[in-house]
């Protein structure tokens, strides 16, 4: 599903990672500044790899001996951010909206509906992204990459922004996500809690390198 | 006793068509000049920086004659839009929107850039993990959220425009019907035995339109903010 092997010098950061998976979640684990995000933008193609290759469900999206570089909006990722990025100029629907227009995509109503339900957003849908509180924001973040059919989709720390309580509440959504939306997922987290709940297969990093991988048990 | 005279109406008529003809070419230039201040960063860009601020600073009269002598029938640029494209600047009512045009346009840019400088460039990536393309993420997400500033630019271009004078009449002169303006009638009316109330009217007129260019920027960026936080 996922290939990455590359390096990145970022100032006096030298990030080094290396693994694959076919897991139906990957939890990307490790402290803040472990290089966890680095990493993930590079998947997305927001940062280009010094060196390596990244392969998303057997596609090369990055080969820098090849000089291929995918640009990030054709590589059909998701991406759910810490801090949601909803648009703030197009109401809810229209964020929602926002992937399939862009991609060209039939309009798909049963996807649509199914995703809305799933993530309890219907109600939202003529509100502006500034009239949302933390919580509703990252289920409609969620709900616009889902809706733009990506092949993979990236959340990194998507519940970073939110106190516990919020978290609690998004929680379960996530593991809705992961049970019933059929699409691959790398997590980003430094809570272990979290990525018990969700991950099926664990990257950890630590200061740039990969330092262990397996199952949730290399968590403890 | 404010009655407006047809030869007054004619100079106002003249500057709005000058003002907005200036204003509607400048903008699409303007929109692409504050993005690429904005955003990227190249080889001589402080240099571009400094010519686009040029008009703002130079004499009017200096930008004027320096329009002549490029944009004039002998000009270098002026000669070749006159014998291959058919388009006379010199004392022609078009030549005045050039000059205005190019004293507006640092007015112009300015507001659009700040504006566009404003946006979180990390909607502008998330956008991009959407699918949309550089060209798509400019038109769906950075010129929408740039809009207030973009208009802003416009009405103080038009303010600028509209009130325009030295390199006007050094350019184009001060042809009644051509290119007398508001601001070369008043001129002229100034200078003319009992004119004094006719230019006391232009007067109230530019007034009139400045304080209203004025009042629209304002509430522009004020729209700006309340977008940009997506109540």
């Amino acid at each position: 599903m996922l290939r990455v092997d590359v390096e990145k010098q970022l100032g006096d950061f030298s990030l080094s990672a290396s693994f694959s998976s076919e897991g139906r979640v990957i939890g990307l684990f490790g402290a803040s500044g472990a290089g966890k995000s680095s990493l993930v933008n590079m998947i997305a193609g927001l940062l280009r790899p010094d060196r390596g290759t990244i392969a998303i469900d057997g596609e090369t999206v990055d080969d820098t001996a090849a000089g291929i570089h995918v640009p990030t909006y054709r590589r059909r990722i998701g991406y759910v951010f810490q801090d949601a990025r909803l648009f703030p100029h197009l109401s809810v629907a229209q964020n929602l909206d926002y992937g399939r227009r862009m991609n060209g995509l039939a309009p798909d109503p049963a996807q649509h509906k199914r995703i809305i339900d799933l993530l309890d957003i219907g109600a939202l849908q003529d509100r502006r992204p500034g009239k949302l509180s933390g919580g509703e924001r990252q289920r409609v973040a969620l709900g616009r990459a889902l809706l733009s059919k990506p092949r993979l989709l990236l959340l990194d720390e998507p519940l970073g922004a939110l106190d516990e309580g919020r978290k609690l509440e998004i929680l379960p959504y996530l593991v809705r996500l992961r049970d019933e939306a059929n699409v691959p997922m790398v997590y980003v987290s430094h809570d272990v809690a979290e990525l018990r709940q969700l991950a099926t297969q664990i990257v950890m990093l630590k200061q740039g390198r990969v330092t262990s991988l397996g199952g949730v048990k290399v968590l403890t | 006793m404010f009655e407006i005279s047809p030869a007054e109406w004619t100079a106002i008529l003249l500057s709005l068509r000058v003002a907005v003809i200036a204003t509607l070419v400048a903008t699409p230039f303007g929109i692409a000049l504050a993005w690429l201040l904005a955003r990227r960063d190249f080889w001589g860009k402080s240099v571009l920086d400094a010519v686009v601020h040029l008009p703002l600073v130079l004499p009017p009269v200096v930008t004027g004659y320096l329009l002549l002598l490029s944009f004039g029938r002998r000009g270098l640029v002026g000669g070749f839009l006159a014998d291959y494209l058919g388009i006379v600047f010199a004392f022609r009512w078009t030549g005045a929107a050039l000059a205005c045009g190019v004293m507006a346009f640092p007015l112009l840019v300015r507001p659009m850039r700040l504006s566009i400088e404003a946006i979180d460039r990390r909607l502008e990536q998330a956008a991009e993990t959407l699918g949309a393309a550089p060209w798509k993420v400019f038109f769906t997400v950075t010129l929408p959220l740039a809009l207030p500033g973009v208009l802003a630019g416009m009405v103080l271009g038009f303010a600028k425009a509209i009130g325009e004078f030295g390199a006007t009449i050094t350019f184009v002169s001060n042809i009644p019907g051509e290119t007398q303006t508001i601001s070369s009638a008043i001129y002229s009316l100034i200078q003319t035995p009992d004119g004094d109330a006719a230019a006391g009217r232009l007067v109230i007129v530019s007034i009139a339109l400045a304080i209203g260019a004025l009042i629209a920027a304002e509430w522009f960026a004020r729209r700006a903010t309340q977008r940009l936080h997506g109540n």
